[in-house]
């Protein structure tokens, strides 16, 4: 059997920044497994520029931001396979592996870093009614024909979604000679940028209809057209709001999904908000040396903070490989998300190991106006920042200081919520 | 007088700006919560610029297709036009990100250049 030190599952963005950092932090032997024929993972169908404006200062595509990790890996000479799909992790870090090279293998590592990010909804978690005709895409995969294949999936398109995929596929499409006919969005506000909206979609005129969906599809052999209806409050469409679109495609952008089956094979704990593995401060897993990052282990808007993240998980899984972890005393932090806060990630941490500072990130779970971040150290009110907005669409984040947190005495839980600007005047 | 409604880009806020022009000169822009409102609706309502990117066929390489941009934002009314240019052009393979594919597209002064590496098959 072959034995690495650290195992990457996925050579996408995330996985590219684990290693780097892996070997900067003194670990030789890395392997990252990609089950796709090239490293950069969903970067290389994001032919669209605006990444990098953190990591590198200016605004790049997607293929470039990717090709400069790329070559940061293979300049540091990290081993990677490509076209190697990862059937099973055993909880003792026993890694099968398959490639048309190799058959099937096994790897033993002492750690492992999880990083195979997530993939769309589909057509069938929205139980849409009609038939099943050819031209329903999930907008990733049309974006992967259009930018890598060199194919358009059709002509006339209704996309159902706003999130950032399914405006930049409208924008795609139209550019390349298709009509753009609606996009449809079943929440009250789009889930996507605002600069998405303007240069996706109001530049080419094609109409975002908010609080609607898709209640028919027509067509059985192929795609004939769709009926969008209006919704009400609840997401319930209202009768007599329908109205028939003709169309040979119809894009669905609804929501990605952490593709996590090999975390829950090894037994892996999955929190049920962010369908990721829960981790402590050093983005470990309930499984010790079993590290996550990136859409594998919550669903990022901004690759920028991807790297940032698995950056940190490859220092965290260097330390554990070098054995130079401290050892918890058992004393552990819970990070609680109260009033507005779906979830954080991390949700715990051991001061012990916790780095100076650590970033710690969020999302609000509707649209807050003139709101603030309030942290509260075991009901003491310990930080305030306060927002112009924020949105289920943008993840938020703030810097917890290991020194502040070591003058608290005894500190059990930090619960971080949204307060609104009326409950600040209330308190004078 | 005449009056351009936007919507700000700047932050997920995405302010309404209402700009007021008077023969090409910005009398006002309202409606804006900073200073990033202000500058995105004066440089919109005159001269809006825009990165276009898209793909490029390829000959005998190991991909059907290269990612391919504008190297700087190029006059929005021109995207169309920069998108005819870009029909039917196919570049030989071995393609190196960053090299120029078509100069001077659609008469803007700026390159059409490549945003990945292709390799010959």
């Amino acid at each position: 059997m072959k034995a690495y030190d650290l195992v990457i599952i996925g050579g996408g963005p995330a996985g590219l920044a684990a290693a780097a950092a892996a070997r900067e932090n003194g670990i030789e032997s890395i392997l990252i497994l990609e089950r796709d024929r090239e490293l950069g993972g969903i970067l290389n169908q994001c032919i669209h520029n605006g990444f990098g404006l953190h990591t590198f200062q200016e605004e790049l595509t997607g293929p470039e931001y990717a090709g400069r990790f790329i070559a940061m890996v293979e300049e540091l000479g990290i081993e990677y396979r490509l076209h190697t799909m990862v059937i099973d992790i055993s909880p003792d870090k026993k890694v099968i592996a398959m490639s048309r090279e190799e058959g099937l293998f096994e790897i033993q590592a002492k750690a492992v870093i999880l990083a195979m990010g997530c993939r769309e909804r589909s057509r069938g978690a929205l139980n849409i009614p009609g038939y099943r005709p050819a031209g329903v895409y999930s907008a990733g995969t049309a974006q992967r024909l259009v930018n890598m294949e060199g194919y358009m999936p059709g002509k006339e398109v209704v996309i159902l979604g706003s999130g950032d995929i399914g405006l930049i596929m409208a924008r795609r499409m139209t550019l390349e000679g298709a009509k753009v006919k609606a996009v449809a969005e079943l929440m009250p506000y789009s889930g996507g940028l605002k600069r998405n909206i303007v240069q996706c979609l109001d530049d080419f005129g094609i109409p975002l209809k908010l609080s609607h969906t898709v209640v028919d599809i027509d067509g059985r052999e192929r795609l004939k057209g769709v009926t969008l209806a209006k919704v009400d409050e609840k997401g319930k469409p209202m009768p007599g709001t329908e109205e028939y679109y003709s169309c040979d495609s119809l894009l669905l952008s609804v929501g990605l999904i952490p593709e996590n089956e090999l975390s829950r094979g090894m037994g892996v704990e999955i929190s049920q908000i962010t369908s990721g593995p829960v981790v402590n401060e050093s983005l470990e897993t309930s499984i010790e040396g079993v590290f996550a990052c990136g859409n594998v282990l919550h669903v990022h808007d901004l690759v920028d903070f991807v790297s940032e993240e698995a950056k940190a998980a490859g220092r965290s899984a260097a330390s554990y490989i070098k054995g130079i972890n401290k050892v918890s005393d058992g004393r552990v932090i819970r990070l609680v998300p109260e009033g507005g806060v779906r979830y954080i990630v991390p949700s715990s941490i051991c001061l012990e190991r916790m780095e100076n500072k650590l970033t710690v990130r969020f999302r609000v779970g509707a649209v807050y106006k003139k709101a603030a971040i309030a942290v509260y150290y075991d009901g003491k009110l310990a930080a305030r920042k306060k927002r112009l907005i924020m949105a289920p669409g943008e993840m938020e984040e703030i810097c917890l200081e290991k020194e502040r947190l070591l003058k608290e005495e005894n500190l059990k839980n930090i619960v971080i919520c949204i307060e609104e600007e009326k409950a600040q005047e209330g308190m004078g | 007088m005449e009056k351009r409604e936007l919507i700000c880009i700047g932050c997920p806020l995405g302010c309404m700006l209402t700009v007021e022009i008077e023969e090409k000169t910005i009398l006002s822009v309202s409606g804006n919560t900073c200073v990033r409102g202000d500058r995105y609706a004066r440089k919109e309502v005159t001269n809006p610029t825009r990165i276009v990117t898209s793909t490029l066929r390829v000959n005998g390489g190991d991909r059907p297709v290269v990612p391919v941009k504008t190297r700087e934002d190029i006059p929005k009314e021109k995207i169309f036009e920069c998108m005819e240019a870009l029909q039917g052009v196919c570049v030989k393979a071995p393609v190196k990100t960053g090299d120029v594919l078509i100069e001077n597209i659609a008469g803007t002064g700026v390159d059409i250049i490549a945003t990945k590496d292709v390799a010959a098959a």
